[in-house]
């Protein structure tokens, strides 16, 4: 039986901003097609974790492959268009309706915009279509970001603490559709605060502290 | 490259109409600008002073200065800057859409300082308007080293005050020959040569633009 591929691995992966270190020693492999979820404190290095995971910040030392691209050596910009990313600060133009948003992504990827009625009735947004992203409520503002994610379909979705601010039903919506995408094949990180969920969410539970991997409950 | 140019020039003037930050805080701004230079020439030499074409081009260049910043501040939010860079679009197409964008708001500007200089600091309406075409190329020119200078200076992160100090020395020379085709145009001088000035200007930051803006925008 062969092994899963690997779309994460990371080996003594450092990242530094002016010289403090955001990740120290990171060694890190995640499958294919799995959901992963990464927990700790703030400042643990969650965020700093998904960012290098998506090509937006640079290694400072050792090495690292995400979706086949080498963190080192490989072009970044093309792992970035593999990557989708959801972070809890809002991902758009908030002058823009929901459509316009969801317009200028489609178009900016070259998908048919017909595609954006599909991805508004699948996060329930159908009637927010013409309202301006600054007007959304903190649980739709995150659908319209996951509205963006599924009119690109990225191999690697991260999602930055997608459950921030958000009530049990947007907390509900999520977990289903983080289910309906990795069984489409893709694969998820998510970065969550509250290890309980963390644990109900996935099997494959990392905990950071400090900017290291502190534990890994498979 | 054309295809996300239009695409972003579009969604930035969108957004301008949308947050009408142009009409209700920039375009003020001009204006008072403008009648402040009238009042520090004095009522008497307003109308006599030689100095118009400078004080026009010394309004534009502030107004420049706060469109850069907006410009850059559409892109400014973290989640925003993040979600864009994983549509992975070419960086010498978002260059050229964002000058595009900027050269239309800064030519609108430019249209309604103008008519403020006849008006307030009595440059001939004649020389003015044949001043116009040079104007806009002089406009489009600082609109395309401001997006420049814009994205160097920490595309909207930085520090508000990083972008004067980059940002004239590039400036100036881009000024002087405005200054110039403006006085040749209300005292009937040779125009073509600040024209020649002028379009080399704009071919060279746009094609810097093009080259480097993708550099930048990484760094």
């Amino acid at each position: 039986m062969s092994s899963p591929t690997p779309v994460v691995a990371l080996r003594d992966a450092v990242v530094l901003e002016d010289g403090y270190p955001l990740l120290s020693g990171v060694t890190l492999d995640l499958d294919a097609g799995t959901l992963s979820v990464v927990t700790g404190a703030n400042g643990a290095g969650k965020t700093s974790l998904l960012r290098l995971l998506g090509g937006l910040t640079t290694l400072s030392s050792g090495s690292g492959v995400v979706s086949g691209v080498d963190l080192r050596t490989g072009d970044l910009r093309q792992l970035r268009r593999r990557v989708g990313w959801l972070g809890h600060e809002g991902s758009f133009y908030d002058d823009l309706t929901v459509r316009e948003n969801l317009t200028f992504a489609a178009k900016a990827l070259g998908r048919p915009v017909e595609e954006i009625a599909r991805v508004l009735d699948r996060v329930g947004l159908a009637n927010r279509v013409n309202i301006q992203a600054k007007r959304l409520s903190a649980g739709q503002r995150r659908r319209l970001g996951l509205a963006w994610l599924l009119l690109r379909r990225p191999e690697v979705w991260l999602l930055d603490e997608p459950y921030a601010s958000l009530d049990d039903e947007g907390r509900t919506f999520f977990d289903g559709l983080i289910g309906d995408v990795v069984a489409s094949g893709a694969s998820v990180v998510v970065s969550a605060h509250d290890p309980l969920r963390s644990r109900a969410l996935s099997p494959r539970t990392i905990i950071m502290a400090g900017g290291r991997i502190a534990g890994d409950l498979s | 490259m054309i295809r996300i140019a239009l695409l972003v020039a579009g969604k930035d003037l969108r957004i301008e109409r949308r947050s009408r930050v142009l009409l209700w805080q920039v375009l003020p701004f001009a204006v008072m600008a403008l009648v402040l230079c009238g009042l520090a020439l004095g009522p008497n030499h307003a109308g006599r002073s030689s100095a118009g074409p400078g004080l026009f081009y010394l309004v534009m260049l502030l107004v420049t200065l706060l469109m850069i910043n907006r410009s850059q501040v559409i892109e400014g939010a973290r989640g925003t800057r993040t979600s864009v860079a994983t549509l992975g679009l070419d960086p010498a197409g978002v260059f050229l859409g964002k000058a595009l964008a900027l050269a239309v708001e800064l030519w609108l500007t430019g249209v309604v300082v103008l008519a403020g200089a006849v008006l307030l600091l009595h440059t001939a309406l004649v020389g003015s308007a044949e001043a116009l075409p040079s104007v806009l190329v002089i406009l489009a020119a600082l609109a395309a080293a401001g997006t420049l200078y814009g994205a160097l200076s920490g595309g909207g992160q930085g520090p508000a005050t990083l972008l004067p100090v980059l940002s004239f020395p590039a400036f100036a020379p881009l000024l002087i020959a405005g200054e110039r085709s403006y006085s040749d145009a209300l005292h009937g001088g040779a125009l073509w040569q600040w024209w020649v000035i002028s379009l080399v200007a704009l071919v060279a930051y746009v094609a810097i633009g093009i080259l480097l803006y993708g550099v930048l925008e990484e760094s």
